[in-house]
């Protein structure tokens, strides 16, 4: 949200069905989409915006591979170099015992990594208020946004008529 | 848009909700005050727990002597208290996890709830170990930190360290996956609240908007945190039967455990959570959203996790008849029909028997019926984590040890304050944060809301008759 003061001109629907073919509409139109905001995820959305497929799983697993490595070279640096004990006749380096304790740090690293990774790029976090639109976004209404210095006020109130929005505003955020 | 639903299969949203009706249903019951049925439950529980803690400062101000543990059996209640809440958490990974994975759509019903319960339940589960410690402010001990101590290390070969890191990691990704499937629901509390709730609320969730790469980004993290809470849900119970499985005491040392374990695990977890959301769904009006069909679902997987924990009691007895060793031999025969024979029958009855009645579609139906069976299955696998623990330790290789042990007041006062505790969170939860999960009933509202399938769709308009008569107005 580095951006302050933008000038939205905003269109609710009633229904995410209507809300799509809106967004296709926009799309053959050449409007300029701001952002889309609805109350749940809508499959089939995120092609007509142009957004690529999310990269947190490449974020996933290189925290997870830091977990392993952090576990199991740990665990080998200990046994066999800061302080080596034996355990039961068993030899220093005890490979097969360390397998759980690697196993649940890769699961501990790539989560913990995951979700702070997802909410720094998100812009979330404890105490943060993101500028919002509209108080029903988050109960039935599916909103698409566009800002003012890309469409044009009248294009985007035509277009809102055009594909049955049920309200427009406009708003600074 | 609308995916390809097979015409039999039953709704799961009914009453014909549209998306504001869900948000109302779902969030009121944060708003309004507290209704006297939960204010006399949250009462009781907080006077449990009171007690509890209570027993939890006796204990470390007297030491672990005030407990009937004795040189033979150095494991009872507490270890099986252990391992019970364990178990029970067990359940709400399994929901939102797993049955994310497998597109089961009746999960979004109940996966708060349960994901909940997991969280509360390994708070009591690790509230136990570290007690049984008895120098409790030594506790730091158990982590692998630089200490002046030479550096001194934890043995990494021990089960009960891996234990350590197996349910810390465990609770901790519970609670990561818990929260963030919460915050959207958050900013739909937010975005109902004035004043200093919606300060409280505006904090909880983050700044949350439902723009669609959040949308995107949150889908796919939910995704990815399921695929890997998966395997460790699968570890954790693993892991606990470690504990035992690789000591060298018959009836222990047995490489059956880790599977018979998660098994009872699941068992006894779907058990808690059909004994709570029976109660919440009744209380807080919530039957349209946690349908009969859900509490049918839930019963199949106890009647499937339940044989298989029956027919690994079974297993476990043909092998230690088969080995032809006697010690094994002996500690069966002693589970069955040695001084602790009763609570063998118990766990073979609430845990073997009684589940096979769940093969009958009318009681799996049967709400009133299912809530006794629920209660039934967690005595019974109560009692399975006290046949292995304390009947097993009771009679070890030398006759003139053999002991009897049964728990003093203290003991049982801090299982008792666990359960408060448990309720207490539980209560809380339900007053501070919807209960099922709003955003996830919407998203599969067009696919199984008795509007658009099951048998009331004949008179109902398709889909798209739908979205061509709200476009024309």
């Amino acid at each position: 949200m580095a951006q302050k003061n933008i000038d939205v001109v905003y269109g609710l629907y009633d229904d995410e069905v209507i809300m799509m073919e809106a967004v296709k509409k926009a799309n053959s139109d050449h409007l300029e989409i701001m952002d889309v905001y609805s109350p749940f995820p809508v499959h089939g959305l995120d092609p007509l915006l142009g957004l690529e497929e999310s990269r947190l799983h490449i974020a996933g697993f290189i925290f997870g591979a830091l977990g392993t490595l952090t576990a199991f070279l740990g665990m080998t640096w200990i046994f066999t170099k800061d302080w080596p004990i034996i355990f039961g006749g068993k030899p220093y380096w005890s490979v097969p015992a360390f397998i759980p304790i690697t196993f649940e740090l890769t699961v501990l690293f790539a989560s913990i990594g995951m979700v702070v990774t997802f909410y720094t790029i998100c812009g979330l976090g404890p105490g943060v208020t993101n500028p919002y639109l509209d108080d029903r976004i988050t109960d039935d209404k599916f909103c698409i946004a566009f800002n003012k210095s890309e469409v044009e006020s009248s294009a985007a109130e035509s277009f809102f008529s055009a594909t049955g929005a049920s309200e427009v505003n406009h708003k600074t955020i | 848009m609308s995916s390809v639903v097979s015409p039999i299969r039953e709704p799961l949203v009914t009453g014909g909700k549209t998306y504001h009706q869900i948000t109302e249903d779902l969030i009121s019951p944060t708003e309004r005050t507290p209704s006297k049925p939960w204010v006399i439950g949250f009462l009781l529980s907080v006077m449990t727990f009171s007690f509890g803690a209570f027993c939890i400062i006796w204990t470390i101000w007297h030491g672990i002597g005030t407990w009937d543990l004795n040189r033979t059996i150095g494991w009872g209640w507490d270890i099986t208290n252990f391992v019970w809440w364990i178990g029970i958490g067990h359940a709400g990974t399994l929901i939102s996890a797993i049955l994310l994975l497998f597109r089961q759509k009746w999960r979004t019903g109940v996966n708060r709830a349960a994901e909940a319960m997991t969280i509360f339940a390994v708070m009591c589960a690790g509230l136990f170990p570290v007690i049984h410690m008895g120098r409790v402010w030594l506790a730091i001990f158990i982590f692998p930190y630089p200490n002046t101590r030479g550096p001194l290390w934890p043995n990494f070969n021990s089960p009960l360290l891996w234990d350590v890191f197996a349910i810390s990691t465990y609770f901790t990704v519970s609670l990561l996956f818990w929260y963030t499937g919460l915050v959207p629901d958050f900013a739909t509390v937010r975005d109902r609240a004035k004043g200093f709730r919606k300060k409280i609320y505006n904090f909880l969730s983050f700044g949350w908007t439902g723009s669609a790469k959040h949308w995107q980004r949150w889908e796919s993290l939910s995704l990815i945190l399921a695929g890997i809470a998966t395997p460790l849900v699968l570890s954790v119970h693993t892991i606990v039967s470690f504990d035992f499985a690789t000591s060298v005491i018959p009836g222990w040392h047995t490489t059956i455990f880790p599977p018979y374990f998660v098994a009872g695990a699941i068992f006894s977890g779907f058990a808690m959570v059909l004994t709570l959301m029976l109660v919440v769904r009744k209380v807080l009006k919530l039957e349209d959203y946690i349908t009969l069909e859900h509490i049918e679902s839930m019963n199949k997987v106890i009647l499937a996790t339940g044989s298989i924990v029956g027919v690994a009691y079974l297993t476990e007895l043909f092998i230690s008849w088969y080995s032809g060793y006697v010690y094994e031999q002996f500690a069966f025969f002693n589970r069955a029909l040695g001084p602790y024979w009763w609570s063998y029958f118990g766990m073979m009855f609430c845990n073997v028997v009684s589940p096979q009645f769940f093969w009958n579609k009318s009681l799996r139906r049967n709400v009133l019926f299912t809530f006794f069976m629920s209660i039934f299955i967690n005595i019974g696998m109560w009692f399975e984590r006290f046949v292995i623990i304390a009947t097993t330790l009771a009679r070890d290789y030398l006759p003139s040890s053999w002991s009897y042990y049964s728990p003093t007041w203290v003991e049982i006062g801090i299982f008792v304050g666990t359960l408060g505790l448990f309720f207490v969170l539980f209560l809380i939860f339900t007053r501070v944060a919807p209960t099922v999960a709003v955003a996830e009933i919407k998203s599969i509202l067009k696919t199984s809301g008795d509007q658009y399938v099951g048998k009331n769709l004949g008179h109902a308009h398709s889909h798209d008759e739908t979205v061509s008569t709200e476009e024309a107005h």
